[in-house]
């Protein structure tokens, strides 16, 4: 008996998208790492700008999307939403650590320390401990439909979360977290101007970040939880013959 | 005859009501947790009358958090557990008013909590909390996440590993009463005008997430 899973061809918008992430990647390194110019005060350092806060926009639209999955898989009862939902935390989670361990090593030499219990510090990390409460949470419901329903209301309620953290900045007045777009809060510790330079650099590099890279990581991995469901459905038909 | 939407809340927070006036279980039990937090606060954080003044906020909340979720667990597993969950969604009650009923009962048990433990650390800790104000604040705020842990035991009390799930759960999404709560708390007892504006923002989110609730109830108790 020959098994064989089901497997669907990488439709061709995906592949361009792939190929769009992967380069668009490159050209941003390049403009962040060598293109732009080197901070006066803060020195090469500062380039690691040029990932921090773009990957935090990327986990705001992952996890947006997980919202629009969320309400969505309420609304039709549907399994496909519910998986891009998923995806959408799994990616919007690994885009927030990587925003919380860039800004880590940018802040040992700018304020001497790795970290600091900072309002937005705080509410960064709480953000990333919500998403891995989502994954803990729907790994203890087995029945589908149920998990469905659940953890679509909890990513709706979850992105409260990244929102404080969007605004706490302007809320809480004591952060030492400085605000690049817009007048920095007074105790900012680490404000660089955005000059001509530094936005041509981050632009690029907001745009993939925000839209493409985000959208391809979740759509590769929608597909990747196809295809486990599709494994457990194999699994299940070797075990009932 | 039709049940109008406050007779149906009434009638679920009086069931658990009735409940709890003849078992008394849930209440004394939350009690002894929250006064036996705020010893084994004030022994491991060793409180000298400045540090008092910086933390007895935080203290405040974080027990009364505590708190409300061994309450929370307890009274929604209960429903579950002996299928009365069941019945009341087979009544023809808008999902909401169940919500709001065990919500209220949730809610109340937490307050009364709070109620107790703001005389009992006046005199504990030698600081004024008896302030309208702050009573305010403390009602606010359990009202908000009481909201949010009803919704979140719902859920729970249907997985495998209930009473470990809902801390998890819950803490992340109370964060936000908690920050707000704790800095309106200390700007009440340090005599700071900015608590207005804290307890503004606690009150703002105790309504986004309360119509949140509201809103989304239906979904974590159909089948």
């Amino acid at each position: 008996m020959t098994i064989e899973l089901e497997s669907k061809p990488m439709p061709l918008l995906l592949r361009a998208l792939t190929i769009m992430t992967v380069l668009g990647f490159a050209t941003t390194l390049y403009l962040g790492l060598f293109a732009a110019g080197t901070d006066i005060q803060q020195g090469d350092v500062q380039r690691i700008f040029y990932i921090h806060m773009p990957s935090f926009f990327g986990a705001f639209t992952a996890f947006g999307l997980t919202v629009l999955g969320g309400v969505l898989a309420l609304a039709r009862e549907s399994d496909k939403w519910d998986k891009i939902a998923l995806a959408g935390v799994e990616v919007g989670l690994a885009f927030a650590l990587i925003n919380l361990l860039t800004g880590s090593i940018w802040a040992r030499p700018i304020w001497n320390t790795w970290w600091t219990w900072d309002p937005r510090l705080t509410s960064a990390a709480v953000m990333c401990l919500t998403y891995a409460a989502y994954l803990m949470l729907r790994a203890g419901i087995e029945d589908a439909n149920r998990r469905r329903a659940f953890m679509s209301v909890y990513g709706i309620f979850a992105f409260v979360t990244v929102l404080i953290t969007l605004f706490i900045i302007r809320i809480v007045p004591d952060t030492i977290h400085p605000v690049i777009v817009g007048a920095s809060p007074q105790n900012a510790q680490g404000s660089f101007e955005a000059t001509s330079g530094v936005v041509l650099a981050l632009l690029p590099s907001m745009a993939l970040w925000l839209t493409v890279m985000p959208i391809t990581l979740i759509w590769h991995r929608y597909r990747l939880e196809e295809r486990r469901e599709g494994l457990d459905r194999l699994k299940l038909k070797l075990l009932s013959e | 005859m039709k049940t109008s939407y406050l007779e149906t809340v009434l009638a679920i927070a009086g069931k658990d009501l009735r409940v709890e006036l003849r078992s008394r279980e849930l209440i004394s039990v939350m009690a002894i947790f929250a006064l036996l937090s705020i010893l084994v606060f004030s022994f491991a954080l060793e409180l000298d009358r400045a540090a008092r003044e910086e933390t007895v906020g935080g203290v405040l909340w974080v027990t009364l958090i505590f708190a409300s979720l061994l309450g929370l667990n307890r009274s929604l597993a209960q429903e579950y557990d002996l299928g009365n969950l069941d019945a009341l969604l087979l009544a023809p009650a808008p999902r909401s008013a169940i919500f709001v009923g065990k919500f209220a009962g949730n809610a109340l048990f937490t307050g009364l909590v709070g109620l107790l433990l703001l005389p009992l650390m006046t005199a504990l800790y030698g600081m004024n909390l008896l302030d309208g104000r702050l009573i305010l604040t403390a009602l606010v705020g359990v009202f908000g996440f009481c909201a949010v842990g009803t919704l979140l035991a719902t859920m729970t009390a249907q997985t495998r590993a209930r009473e470990a799930l809902l801390p998890i759960a819950m803490l992340p999404l109370a964060l936000p009463f908690l920050l707000t709560a704790v800095r309106a708390t200390k700007g009440i007892l340090t005599g700071a005008a900015e608590w207005q504006v804290w307890f503004q923002l606690l009150a703002g989110i105790t309504v986004i997430y309360f119509v949140l609730c509201l809103l989304l109830y239906g979904y974590v108790v159909e089948e």
